[in-house]
């Protein structure tokens, strides 16, 4: 347990040292926000109505942006060479990274949603379940995401291949996110999507690294 | 036949999949031509299909 | 069971392959065009109006065998690409490289009919109904799979990457089906667009259903001839090109 938890202090340490990556995923997922207004009008009412499914589309593309280095630096320097070789199993190696991902990335994106939700003049009744879908959900988007990173490691054009990939992948997590967002602004509960949508969380920290370390096997013959 | 007011529809859908098909099988036709013509050309021009036992993979 | 691992095994060798597939193209071809013209005569001729849509009911015997064949064409992938990674199945790449760019084809033409009968159905030309959702998401994977295969230079890294991917995408598809559903009866509670079909029309759609999936294995068995085929001549290009290398050696010597 403790080469995985090394592991992921490590990443968390590197990727907060290389603030600038983090730091342009938040800018990213900001202006993506403001152009949304820009390019839809500014009546409040619509945004209001439409500004969980532009939090959670502009969550997916700033995320999208910072996946592609899970691998790739530790790669370009021989370190995945030597982790792949190591006493942890690839599987659990994929799994660390895609845990510090989260942490570092997929916090702070869901953290800042809400903030972001004033420009779109966000129900205040839905701050709350934001946050909580957005935490609950993020997780499917590093460990998703780790699987397309592996896979395009060593492919050209490798940034917008990865979206494509991906992007399909997380469409279970966009449509339980919103739907649970949408079903406790009205009467009931925390709805049967917000359970789905853990499930699929669930589900992706655990094939996920099954999947990516696969593709870093393949990488590596 | 009448084909009722959106007879287009019908035409438009159908020659859709006629002409997908017929370039599928046209480029399937072709490139398989293209193949055997290269590598009627490589054999003829002395080349094994085996690689030697020098072992060159 | 047996039966299936044994003809698997058969056709493994590519030579077997080329000889085995050369033999039976031809009747596959046949068969499909029999089919289909005899389908599509039952279309036309042979069955008749919706009471509701009327003629456009007949792109139904088009595109309902367009969809079916996007699905099982991705399934046919990705049971190549579990042949490939599990059993190391030498034709296994083969098999999914053919298949994709046609089952592309297939999911596009799924859609674009959709599209065009869904106008005089619906009103519009597009419709997020729960099936077309789905299809076109499956359209996402197909792109997705020859875009990884061509981006990369390795050919047998690209037949195992892609391999995992298809895999991948296998697994989600179900959930992305479960959740495009729930989604829809979320924002449209109201009808549930897929009628049933008539039983006057089963005949007909069943006939096009089945000329549809053998032309599929036609195109399919030449693609992959034609494969086998471009894989020869990139070995013997390479062989050519080391000989020619070995030459200079030696005569530098």
């Amino acid at each position: 347990m403790t080469s995985f938890s090394a592991l992921v202090r490590r990443d968390i340490k590197l990727a907060v040292r290389e603030g600038g990556a983090i730091g342009t995923a938040l800018g990213f997922f900001l202006i993506v926000v403001s152009l949304m207004p820009l390019g839809l009008g500014p009546d409040l009412n619509l945004l209001a109505r439409i500004a969980a499914g532009i939090l959670w589309i502009a969550l997916l593309l700033a995320a999208l942006l910072s996946l592609g280095r899970i691998f790739e630096t530790d790669y370009e320097d021989g370190a995945l060479d030597i982790l792949a070789t190591g006493q942890l199993p690839l599987e659990l190696v994929a799994a660390a990274k895609s845990l510090a991902h989260w942490l570092t990335t997929g916090i702070p994106l869901a953290l800042l949603a809400p903030i972001l939700g004033i420009l779109l003049n966000l129900d205040l009744k839905s701050y709350p379940i934001l946050i909580a879908t957005m935490l609950v959900g993020t997780p499917a988007v590093s460990f998703l995401g780790a699987i397309g990173a592996a896979l395009t490691l060593k492919a050209r054009r490798g940034g917008l291949l990865l979206a494509v990939i991906v992007l399909p992948l997380y469409i279970p997590t966009l449509i339980f996110g919103i739907s649970a967002v949408s079903a406790t602004a009205g009467p009931g509960g925390v709805g049967a999507a917000f359970l789905v949508l853990t499930a699929i969380s669930l589900a992706a920290i655990v094939l996920g690294p099954i999947a990516a370390a696969a593709a870093l096997r393949i990488q590596f013959q | 036949m009448d084909f009722g007011p959106h007879a287009a529809f019908i035409w438009i859908s159908y020659a859709a999949v006629a002409g997908m098909v017929a370039a599928l099988v046209a480029w399937l036709i072709a490139d398989g031509r293209r193949q055997a013509a290269d590598l009627e050309a490589l054999e003829s021009a002395g080349v094994k299909r085996r690689s030697s036992p020098s072992g060159l993979e | 069971m047996p039966l299936m691992q044994t003809l698997t095994q058969k056709l493994a060798n590519p030579t077997r392959f080329m000889e085995l597939s050369g033999r039976v193209l031809p009747w596959v071809s046949a068969a499909a065009a029999a089919l289909l013209v005899y389908g599509l005569y039952l279309a036309f001729f042979a069955s008749p109006a919706d009471y509701q849509q009327g003629e456009t009911v007949r792109i139904m015997y088009i595109h309902v065998p367009c969809a079916w064949l996007s699905m099982m064409i991705y399934a046919l992938i990705a049971i190549s690409s579990f042949g490939l990674l599990v059993f190391r199945h030498p034709l296994a790449d083969v098999s999914a490289k053919a298949a994709a760019p046609i089952g592309a084809a297939f999911t596009f033409l799924a859609l674009f009919t959709g599209s065009l009968w869904g106008k005089p159905m619906w009103g519009t030309y597009w419709v997020w109904d729960a099936r077309l959702t789905s299809v076109l998401i499956l359209f996402f994977l197909y792109l997705g799979l020859m875009a990884l295969r061509a981006s990369l230079e390795d050919e047998a890294a690209a037949a195992k990457l892609t391999a995992v991917l298809a895999l991948v995408g296998v697994t989600i598809l179900p959930i992305i089906k479960f959740s495009v559903e729930w989604w829809n009866t979320l924002h449209q509670p109201s009808t549930d667009f897929t009628s049933t079909v008539d039983p006057s029309m089963r005949w007909p759609l069943l006939v096009m259903a089945v000329g549809f999936t053998v032309l599929f294995f036609a195109m399919h068995l030449k693609a992959m001839r034609n494969e086998i085929l471009r894989r020869r001549v990139k070995a013997m290009r390479a062989q050519a090109v080391a000989g020619r290398d070995r030459l200079a050696a030696q005569a530098a010597e």
